[in-house]
């Protein structure tokens, strides 16, 4: 015997809205057209609570909470664009440029990119940190595929969706720190793991140019992802 | 396991203890190994046999006595005599001066603050028993707390008296015990755990080490204790993988108790089973955080994930879990055995009981030491500690680790406990206490524990993956004495965003050096900028 | 692994056995691993990888010297030990000697405060240490060896 889903009510932005107690904050400000950015979360996936862009303040908690993992509650009050929560995410967002070696001109997602979105919707024209320049390595050796670490934010949504969905875990993350990196199998190249069924969903889950189709130029890559809801849609139903 | 027989071997383990004149306690904690107290342990053991003084003296290794700076030491009892810095050369002298006055140029005064301000309840039995015979635990009222408390306790019972002490988490945080406790019992379900957090990760504490190598049957009688009272039959005690010594011993001593019929199945003759086993941490400092060691143990990457839901609900493999610091678990047993109110009645307001502090820096007595909770930073530090080392000045305390602040000379006289060091922003912590003295920069220290939280964050999220590099370069420039003011302003507004928006302790907590020397050593900051060069 | 009944969760504790044993965990190891417990290979690279206490590469064959740079042992000067080592031996902690006779590594505290700056070189602890002694100690090895 389940017992029925109850409903919550609940406050965002001044805005009464109404939830299934089963919903997260994030869920529920969509559906109502409130928007709260987001870069780790895909819908079809689990959520990690990663990106720290999609927080925002509930009366009564000291700290901003993560939306997308914050499930609502009876008479929550929820705060989605006060100053501090804003002034949070761009240090974040910025914070990820910093990390990494983002090129817009150079990037087949030019245009298309998620980072690059967050960025203008934010207004973002310059960064305030100093950049880390890392060095990075290009993984061409699949044979459809490529990785470019350079563009790679640690979502892990190719992780996850190869995980979730295709079910083969090639992806996984190794290291810690800012010493994390993604890999696939070993650490080894792509194109020798064994695991990979080369489906190509982490390539289009990925938010930013990372995971790129070969023979692409800059501002080519068009990411599909409207399979991910479907896919996950028809797996429900046969359960 | 019946009461009768606890009683039994207590008994016969004191008599056997009483039958001797003289019994020579060798610490055999990791301070005094490092110095080679088992070769003196050795020594004396073999100088005994040849004056064939087998039936009257007995040698025996024991854990940590504290005082690390003066070790090896060797307390023989019961005349109370305390022999500091001993080799093995000094063996034959000691067996021949057992019967006549000490040796004085070995003996070390007893009657020193050290000694008379602690007050020892998890350390009762440190440097008192064998670490590696149960028998010396049970002559000690070992496992009478879990005896009674299985025969003639509730569960809620139990948790009541836990309540009623005031206990609060010694990990760091302070929460709670008995509120914890009664959570986890509260939620319905076919399967609970119980976990001992032993992943001691602050660089320069060493409290928990030193419990379980010196009396680790107290941690498994806390343990089962905790598990009676939440409904749990099973536990893992979680170590960290450097401690050697500590894992041997609690192996040994699981052992020892399963075959006493203390762990295992249907306890004392009740439908009470308790499951113990060790797992090992495999250094990550990260794995403190009680969502990241439930991950590591369910074998995965130690990543913290978001709560709630608390481990109390959802926790290993999605069962209701309990998890308790080392020292926590060890005053279960003495509250169980004198009642809630006994502990109540030490300590301060809103802090109860003792605290374990491992001491160290440029003071005269460097080591383990236990002190009631309200005692003030300055009789722990000029007392306690014999103040500083000649040609030092104090400049600073350091409590809580990578995760605590600094505190200068002005607020020395501040009580210690909870609610009072969180008030001058530092934290209570696990009980590292760090003296500093006047020749180290206060930047360096703040750059030193940001490097520490950089290699140890975990990397899941943005703030303290990238923040925390960020602000440790920034903290170099003002080492290298390159900073400007806008330097400075970046760095207050980084630590707080890291402090606020990072997704587990280890992230929220990490700007809290750099924030407590802001707040009392700014001018150092100051002038690495104005004078454009380093101090170092 | 048989003890642990084959399930995902041993895998940490199977790689402390593997690296008791060995030494170190290469690529068969972690391969065979993966397989056994039936776990994605990235994963268990992963896990390998987070922890700072697994090895995947050989330590030095012969002498492992670890010098603790816990808060204690920073304040009494582990830092400038380490400097000098790592100028001597011509290392950075965590690799080995060319000739692989000799690791460095460095550890986050040994619990021994009250012996700081403490050094362990072949799995004993050495308390109060310089980095003369240390590198007096490293000499007699190799003279030794040789």
């Amino acid at each position: 015997m389940t017992l029925p889903i109850r409903v919550r009510t609940l406050k965002i932005d001044d805005r009464d809205v109404s939830a299934r107690e089963d919903e997260t904050i994030l869920e529920v400000a969509r559906e109502n057209g409130i928007d709260i950015p987001s870069l780790c979360y895909l819908e079809g996936l689990s959520a990690v609570g990663g990106c720290r862009l999609c927080l925002v303040d509930v009366r009564g908690v000291p700290r901003p909470v993560p939306a997308c993992v914050t499930r609502v509650e009876e008479g929550m009050q929820i705060t989605t664009n006060s100053e501090r929560i804003v002034k949070y995410r761009r240090m974040n967002l910025e914070l990820l440029f910093t990390e990494g070696n983002h090129i817009c001109a150079v990037c087949v997602s030019n245009g298309r990119c998620e980072l690059q979105g967050l960025a203008q919707s934010f207004g973002m024209t310059h960064v305030h940190f100093p950049y880390l320049y890392p060095q990075l390595k290009v993984d061409a050796s699949h044979e459809r595929y490529v990785i470019d670490h350079n563009r790679c934010v640690l979502c892990m949504r190719c992780v996850r969706v190869c995980d979730e969905i295709e079910g083969a875990h090639t992806w996984d993350v190794m290291g810690r720190g800012i010493e994390a990196q993604v890999i696939t199998d070993l650490n080894q190249p792509w194109g020798t793991s064994d695991t990979c069924t080369s489906c190509g969903k982490c390539v289009h889950v990925c938010p930013t140019g990372a995971l790129f189709e070969k023979g692409k130029s800059v501002a080519e890559m068009l990411k599909k992802r409207q399979f991910l809801p479907y896919l996950k849609l028809m797996r429900e139903e046969h359960v | 396991m019946i009461p009768e027989e606890l009683e039994k071997i207590a008994l016969a383990t004191r008599a056997e203890q009483e039958a001797l004149s003289h019994q020579l306690r060798v610490c055999t904690g990791t301070g005094c190994l490092a110095l080679h107290s088992d070769h003196l342990k050795d020594s004396l053991t073999s100088v005994i046999k040849q004056r064939g003084l087998e039936q009257s003296c007995a040698v025996k290794g024991v854990g940590c006595m504290g005082l690390c700076a003066l070790g090896p030491l060797v307390a023989i009892q019961p005349q109370s005599t305390l022999y500091q810095r001993v080799t093995v050369d000094d063996a034959i002298a000691i067996i021949d001066h057992l019967d006549t006055q000490p040796i004085d140029h070995l003996l070390c005064p007893t009657d020193i603050p050290f000694f008379q301000r602690q007050h020892k309840i998890v350390l009762e039995n440190t440097g008192q028993i064998d670490p590696d015979h149960i028998e010396d635990y049970i002559a000690a009222d070992g496992y009478t707390a879990l005896i009674q408390a299985l025969t003639e306790m509730t569960p809620s019972e139990v948790i009541e008296q836990v309540v009623r002490s005031g206990l609060r988490g010694r990990g760091g945080a302070g929460y709670p015990t008995g509120l914890k406790w009664s959570t986890v019992s509260k939620v319905r379900s076919t399967r609970k755990f119980v976990i001992c957090n032993g992943d001691e990760g602050d660089p320069g504490a060493f409290m928990d080490r030193s419990v379980l190598e010196s009396d680790p049957h107290r941690i498994i009688e806390g343990m089962a204790l905790a598990a009676y009272a939440v409904g749990a039959s099973e536990g893992f005690i979680y170590v960290r993988g450097e401690y050697d010594l500590a894992i041997k011993r609690l192996k040994t001593a699981i052992r020892q108790a399963e075959r006493l019929g203390i762990l295992g199945k249907s306890i004392c003759s009740t439908t009470f089973d308790f499951h113990l086993e060790t797992r090992l941490g495999a250094g990550a400092f990260v794995c403190g955080e009680e969502t990241a060691l439930i991950a590591t143990i369910e074998g995965q990457r130690g990543n913290p994930r978001p709560r709630p839901p608390y481990p109390a609900e959802y926790g290993l493999w999605g069962f209701p879990t309990l998890i308790n610091n080392v020292e926590t678990l060890a005053n279960i047993p003495p509250i169980i055995r004198n009642g809630g109110d006994w502990f109540a009645a030490i300590g301060i307001d809103h802090s109860k009981g003792t605290k374990v502090f491992s001491l160290t820096g440029p003071v005269r007595n460097t080591g383990l030491i236990e002190v009631p909770m309200g005692m003030t930073l300055r009789e722990i530090i000029f007392e306690v500690g014999g103040g500083m080392t000649e040609g030092h000045a104090f400049k600073a305390v350091q409590t809580g680790g990578p995760s605590g602040g600094c505190l200068p000379e002005q607020h020395l006289d501040l009580p210690v406990g909870y609610d009072s060091l969180a008030q001058v922003g530092t934290i209570m912590g696990s009980g590292g206490m760090i003296v500093i003295d006047d020749t180290a920069s206060m930047v360096d220290v703040a750059r030193y524990f940001m490097e520490f939280c950089k290699t140890e964050s975990c990397g899941k999220c943005v703030p303290c993956r990238v923040g925390t590099v960020q602000l440790s370069n920034l903290l170099g420039r003002f080492t290298e004495g390159s900073a400007t003011a806008e330097d400075l302003t970046l760095l207050e507004e980084l630590c707080d965003l890291v402090k606020q928006t990072s997704l587990c302790g280890l992230g929220q907590s990490a700007p809290n050096p750099v924030l407590s020397t802001l707040r009392y050593f700014r001018n150092e900051y100051l002038a690495h900028m104005a004078k454009g060069v380093a101090t170092q | 692994m048989r003890r642990m009944g084959y399930g995902h969760h041993a895998l940490i504790e199977t790689l402390h056995s593997i690296q008791e044993s060995f030494g170190y965990l290469d690529e068969d190891a972690l391969r065979y691993v993966a397989t056994t417990l039936r776990l994605p290979l990235s994963r268990v690279y992963g896990v390998a990888t987070f922890y700072q206490f697994f090895r995947l590469k050989p330590k030095g064959e012969h002498h492992t010297c670890v010098i603790c740079v816990g808060t204690a042992c920073h304040l009494k000067g582990a830092t400038t030990i380490l400097e000098q080592l790592e100028q001597r031996l011509g290392i950075k902690p965590g690799g080995a000697t060319a000739d692989g006779k000799v690791s460095l590594l460095t550890a986050r505290c040994l619990a021994s405060c009250g012996l700081a700056p403490a050094v362990v070189l072949d799995g004993k602890v050495m308390g109060k240490f310089t980095a003369d002694a240390a590198i007096a100690w490293i000499q007699k090895w190799v003279a030794h060896d040789t």
